[in-house]
């Protein structure tokens, strides 16, 4: 290495010549995943899009099932969720690590609500059996196929619910490492990129809320 | 390099900013809620979908400082959206199209013919004789009708 | 004489441990290269023994359950397992960063990962084949692999997690690129083997995931049953194949993509000129990386899509050309009035030259609606996959591989004995597939066990190349092997090459670089930049 390397920070790779060009790796990184994630939910939004022009009849009168009340405050908690996420990250830019702590559990706590009114909703349609392909066994929908309905209802609820609860592992982890004092305005990538995470999981819900619960 | 030109600097946004997206957020939330509940026929979804893009770029625009950033991650971001359009759109010039040219029949598939070893005669008759197979081939029998 | 120097990457630190838990690309790379060629072998293996059974009409050794078992493992072990890593994982990781002058990929722990990731991958497809095989073939394509009793649910979760080695690798080169090249190292000064990489990159990096979620559905379809692909169900099984193709389509993109970038180096290095319209064969990698989007369709030709999507994708697919036609023409180009030195790779580069084109216009015939429909699902398809992925990818691996093998190890391998070896495997090569075309365009189908006498003397002959090509390949594996022990250490620069790896020593010391290179000149400046091979002045 040629340049002098006085001021080299702990958190700082080897590989890399300054902080500014680590976190810029990280963030084109983290960008990319972002990108294949779009592109994994991407397929099961080609599969509701071709189903529901196959029969739109039957998707419209399916989704009259799902609890727009329930679905709609879902989608407020999320909303809100990302709203405390993003301060969370205003609050480490400008160094208050108390404020970013409460702000993470806040997060926490709403995603931790969503989670809890999904597993309302799932316990329901699985007691009146609103259940995917085999399992399909209510009676009260008219149309073609309506199993496929809620096949499309559980995978992608179902793949959404899974990065919430991922989504919940890695707050909780970044409230232990906030608190231990490992973040400063210097380096908080990885509350940054959970930030990212976080906001396309909740970008995500925007499109399946009213896909399900409101035009079927 | 060109793209290691910010400072080290983090972009602070001011606190108004996200609690104003935040607001219109929620309230374009109420709107798509109530607007479900009047029928607009045909337009129901786009309307939906419509307030679902808004909602999504705000998020993205705000939120994920994608309107700050280096345009590069806008540009990842948009070319998700635009090959996941490509995906559904020629997937279904197939699934909306299909026996648009030939009208296929639905029925049984025939029962297939079972056999060791082509007859002596091997015109293109007698083969679809001794499989007793109409030379008709229009007569198409597979279901891909929706 | 070439000495080598005293510490490098291979004998800094010792052990298994420090190879296994190493986070050097270059180490990295070593690692995927002994774990892609193991299974390139056992791939090989099928591919022999599949030959082997069709010598004659009738059944030889194995029977027909067998037999589809042996055609679904060679396919899905060759794809999944050999030729999609292949050269990003073992040449990319080796090449890439000190070709931009990095010390590393940008995450090396990421890069660590994926190879693990890769191994896990591995062993479930293993696992498949010791849990009564698989008889799918190696597009999985339902309703028959949601019925089957053989174990396509490892073998799916196998290439289902090989699909997140495959991104990882491609995020990481793409952050590389991005972000670490060294000073002076501008776009369009890097080597146009570090565009193709990141092209490949791109595609990795877009269709993995769809094919992600599609084995997901698959896994899901057969274990619960949600009426996704099953016709019973209302379900569409054609809409498997869109899913499917959307992914496998820019995967054929992904395999030979990184064989036309090494292509691309090699053939400026060994002429000793100036690589013929750079920015174009750049631009091109690019684009064919976006067309490899549009296509997908013209596998599904005769699947019962609808006749206006067949038009389209018949349309489209004839676009693929154009890239590839520019860069097939500027490689030509290139070689004109350079100074080329018959060295091996510059043989695998000639040898790639006139299998690829003939793979790539075969694929031209194909994607022809109406010509496709006779030649559909015959051997004139399997031999035109095998002339675009053998006589293309394969050959341009086995010549990067030559290229670089020097700079790999820090010694050369028997120049004789390895032009011996090339000049067995494209006889051997076209040999076996020459053939497979006629058959095909006779109407002999493809994956049929049994077959109809007159096929015999084409079958025979097709059996015989594959023996010839075995004897290249097992060759090939003793020279190289030797060259680890006795070969003459190569020095620096042994093709008198001007990129970045070439000016450091071979092997290349732990972190490549002892100050960080500054890039004063292009990467193929042989009109301005003398660079001497270190093999010819001694």
């Amino acid at each position: 290495m040629s340049q002098s390397h006085s001021d080299h920070p702990e958190f700082l790779q080897h590989h890399f010549s300054d902080a500014e060009q680590q976190r810029e790796s990280a963030k084109l990184g983290m960008w990319l995943f972002l990108l294949t994630e779009i592109l994994l939910f991407g397929g099961l939004f080609v599969f509701y899009a071709i189903y529901r022009s196959w029969y739109p009849e039957m998707f419209i009168n399916a989704h009259t099932v799902l609890d727009v009340t329930m679905g709609t405050t879902n989608t407020i908690v999320l909303i809100t969720s990302s709203i405390t996420m993003a301060l969370a990250i205003r609050s480490i830019q400008l160094g208050r690590l108390k404020q970013t702590v409460w702000y993470l559990v806040s997060t926490f706590g709403l995603a931790g609500t969503f989670m809890v009114v999904k597993y309302f909703e799932y316990a329901h349609k699985f007691h009146l059996g609103q259940l995917p392909g085999h399992f399909y066994t209510f009676t009260g929908i008219e149309g073609t196929n309506p199993h496929v309905f809620f096949s499309a209802y559980f995978l992608m609820t179902g793949l959404h619910g899974i990065h919430v609860f991922v989504g919940m592992c890695l707050i909780l982890w970044l409230i232990v490492k906030t608190k231990q004092g490992k973040f400063s305005p210097q380096y908080y990538t990885h509350i940054e990129m959970t930030g990212l995470y976080w906001h396309l999981v909740d970008l995500i819900w925007i499109f399946l809320f009213p896909l399900f619960y409101l035009v079927g | 390099m060109t793209e290691n030109t910010h400072t080290n600097e983090p972009h602070v946004l001011p606190l108004s900013i996200y609690l104003g997206i935040g607001s219109i957020l929620i309230f374009l939330t109420a709107g798509t809620v109530y607007a479900a509940g009047i029928d607009f026929g045909a337009y129901n979804l786009l309307i939906a979908m419509a307030i679902a893009t808004i909602k999504a770029s705000l998020v993205a625009m705000y939120f994920m400082h994608l309107k700050y950033d280096n345009k590069l991650y806008l540009l990842l971001f948009l070319s998700a959206i635009v090959f996941l359009a490509i995906f559904i759109v020629i997937t279904m010039f197939d699934t909306l199209r299909r026996g648009d040219i030939y009208e296929i029949k639905s029925g049984a598939i025939r029962d297939a013919v079972i056999y060791d070893s082509l007859p002596a005669d091997t015109t293109t008759h007698a083969i679809a004789d001794s499989l007793s197979i109409s030379t008709d081939t229009t007569d198409v029998v597979i279901d891909t009708t929706h | 004489m070439n000495k080598m120097p005293e510490t490098h990457y291979l004998n800094c630190k010792k052990g298994i441990k420090s190879w296994l838990t190493t986070v050097d690309h270059k180490r990295i790379g070593i690692l995927y290269l002994l774990s892609i060629m193991f299974f390139f072998f056992v791939g090989g293996m099928f591919a022999v023994l599949l030959r082997l059974e069709l010598l004659t009409p009738d059944k030889l050794y194995i029977d027909s359950d067998m037999y589809n078992q042996f055609f679904t493992l060679h396919g899905a072990i060759m794809i999944f397992l050999f030729i999609i890593p292949a050269i990003p994982a073992i040449l990319g990781n080796f090449i890439l960063p000190i070709m931009i002058g990095a010390k590393d990929v940008a995450f090396p722990r990421l890069n660590l990962a994926s190879w693990y990731i890769y191994m896990v991958g591995a062993l479930f497809a293993v696992f498949s084949l010791v849990a009564g095989g698989v008889d799918t073939g190696w597009t999985f394509y339902t309703p028959y692999s949601t019925t089957t009793s053989t174990s396509v649910i490892s073998i799916t979760l196998g290439a289902f997690i090989l699909g997140f080695s495959s991104i990882c690798t491609g995020l990481n080169f793409i952050v590389t690129v991005h972000k670490l090249r060294s000073p002076g190292m501008t776009w369009f000064k890097m080597p146009l083997f570090v565009w193709g990489m990141y092209a490949t990159a791109l595609i990795q990096v877009l269709a993995a995931p769809v094919l992600g979620i599609t084995l997901l559905l698959l896994i899901i379809e057969r274990v619960v049953g949600i009426g996704i692909f099953d016709p019973a169900m209302g379900g569409d099984p054609v809409l498997y194949q869109h899913f499917f193709w959307f992914y496998s389509h820019p995967a054929v993109y992904i395999m030979i993509l990184p064989g036309m970038a090494i292509i691309s180096e090699m053939i400026t290095a060994h002429s000793h000129k100036k690589i013929f319209g750079y920015k174009a064969i750049a631009y091109s990698s690019l684009g064919i990386a976006f067309a490899s989007f549009i296509v997908w369709g013209h596998h599904m030709f005769t699947s019962g899509q609808s006749e206006l999507a067949a038009m389209i994708f018949s349309f489209l697919t004839f676009f693929v050309a154009i890239p590839s036609g520019i860069k097939v023409f500027n490689w030509v180009a290139t070689l004109y009035k350079g100074s080329i030195a018959f060295t091996t790779p510059m043989l695998y580069t000639l040898a790639f030259l006139f299998l690829f084109s003939i793979g790539g216009l075969t694929g031209i015939f194909l994607g022809a609606l109406s010509v496709d429909i006779h030649l559909h699902d015959t051997y004139f398809i399997v031999a035109h996959f095998h002339y675009v992925m053998v006589g293309g990818t394969v050959i341009a691996f086995l010549g990067g591989l030559h290229h670089w093998w020097p700079k790999m190890w820090g010694r050369m391998y028997n120049e004789t004995l390895a032009k011996i070896s090339c000049g067995l495997i494209f006889v051997g090569f076209n040999m076996t597939f020459f053939t497979q075309f006629i058959m095909g365009a006779q109407g002999m189908p493809r994956r049929y066990h049994l077959y109809d006498e007159a096929f015999r003397p084409f079958h025979a002959f097709s059996t015989y190349g594959s023996w010839v090509m075995a004897v290249g390949f097992c060759l090939m594996a003793y020279y190289l092997i030797r060259s680890l022990y006795n070969g003459k250490p190569a020095g620096n620069n042994p093709w008198g090459a001007l990129t970045h790896e070439w000016q450091i020593t071979s092997p290349p010391p732990e972190h490549n670089f002892e100050t960080i290179p500054i890039t004063d000149h292009g990467p193929y400046d042989y009109d301005k930049v003398v660079a001497k091979s270190t093999l010819t002045e001694n």
